[in-house]
């Protein structure tokens, strides 16, 4: 598989790291070179220094037609960004954008992209451990649509690839009832 | 009419002033609480000092109700989930974005964003405008239908000198409506006849410009 990582925290350069173990082809994109740092010295990806929201950027990474790509920097705005050029200009197959706001992930949800909430993640994983009931806050959510502007697809961006079933728990109901 | 707008850097803080000067209803919202505050001592407590990209503070300053939503902030990635929040959300009718890479113009327009203003292409206009250009210059996003406003300066050789717009092959869907000559403008009428020098003013969707290229500039194209 073509692997697209924008981000190399900690979780972004352990993801690269696994891909490419498995013999994925794998390149990771971060602001930072010191943030490559954290890939091993063993890591025979390709590790390119650029921003992960600008199309010229992602297309000389070769992020085109990538058959996974996910988002994965601190900035929800960024990862919302950069997921849906890589659905919408760059023809990605499967997209993931990591996003800690719980009313954005089910926003972006619902128009079409994965979203992951550390929020929701964190808040079950604590709960779990103490015995307590889950958050409400979902943590991983499969793209339950997508956006209405679908008609003009410049290079004919597929429909989102996983099939339409959420796995949005009960309790979360719209995003804007939450508050 | 309701305007909310969220980044209150110079934009945004002139923005709101200007608004409130032609007596609109205004909302800022500045996530910078040191910024928030310093505007809020001059304009008074329609300043948010709040994260405009957040939902639960969109709805707190009123978004569901605005009749236009104008994202200046610094960043582009902000402003796309601004007015993506405000459309999809809040059913808000016109939504506006700063857009500082040209290039996301297209994915903005794409993702449902109203209106786009780009300082960094306007520059480029301006400049490009200075020097003889082989290009269609682009003046303009006009909101719906992507439609937008392009100057075509004629010279020698192009297809369009000594025609007039009725013996040309205008795609449909675009109009050539005006003329600059000699500093002048006027209305371009079906039998006004071109002549080298002039700068034709037409409005079209943004996928007839390669056919109006070819009817105004023609030959090959030679970047400006």
């Amino acid at each position: 598989m073509n692997i697209v990582i924008v981000g190399c925290g900690r979780v972004g350069a352990a993801m690269a790291e696994t891909f490419d173990r498995a013999d994925h082809r794998v390149v990771i994109l971060d602001l930072s070179t010191r943030a490559f740092e954290k890939l091993p010295s063993s890591f025979g990806g390709e590790a390119v220094r650029g921003d992960g929201t600008d199309e010229d950027v992602l297309r000389r990474a070769g992020a085109e037609d990538a058959d996974l790509f996910i988002a994965l920097t601190e900035g929800d705005n960024r990862n919302i960004m950069a997921a849906q050029l890589a659905v919408e200009a760059l023809s990605a197959k499967r997209v993931v954008a990591k996003i800690n706001d719980p009313v954005r992930a089910t926003a972006y949800a619902e128009l079409g992209i994965a979203t992951i909430c550390r929020t929701g993640l964190m808040m079950d994983a604590i709960n779990a451990y103490l015995g307590l009931p889950p958050s409400g806050i979902a943590g991983m959510l499969e793209p339950t649509g997508h956006h209405p502007g679908g008609e003009h697809h410049r290079h004919g961006a597929p429909e989102p690839a996983v099939a339409a079933a959420t796995v949005q728990p009960t309790g979360a109901s719209s995003p804007m009832q939450e508050n | 009419m309701f305007v909310l707008v969220v980044g209150g850097g110079k934009v945004g803080y002139y923005l709101t002033k200007e608004l409130i000067e032609s007596g609109h209803e205004v909302a800022l919202m500045e996530k910078d609480r040191d910024r928030a505050s310093q505007i809020a001592d001059e304009v008074g407590s329609i300043v948010i000092p709040h994260d405009g990209c957040e939902g639960k503070y969109l709805a707190e300053a009123g978004c569901n109700r605005a009749d236009v939503v104008a994202a200046v902030t610094g960043d582009d990635e902000d402003n796309l989930v601004i007015c993506q929040m405000a459309k999809h959300h809040f059913d808000v009718p016109r939504t506006i974005a700063r857009v500082n890479n040209p290039k996301n113009e297209e994915l903005f327009r794409h993702l449902g964003v109203d209106e786009l203003i780009s300082p960094t292409r306007m520059i480029l206009g301006s400049i490009e405008q200075d020097i003889p250009v082989h290009e269609l210059l682009h003046l303009a996003a006009l909101g719906e239908n992507e439609l937008e406003l392009i100057e075509a300066h004629l010279q020698e050789g192009s297809p369009a000198v000594g025609r007039a717009p009725k013996d040309l092959n205008i795609p449909e869907g675009c109009s050539l409506f005006a003329v600059i000559r000699d500093g002048v403008a006027t209305p371009l009428r079906p039998d006004t006849v071109m002549q080298v020098g002039d700068k034709v003013i037409a409005i079209g969707k943004t996928e007839c410009e390669e056919m109006l290229h070819d009817q105004l500039i023609g030959g090959e194209t030679v970047r400006g």
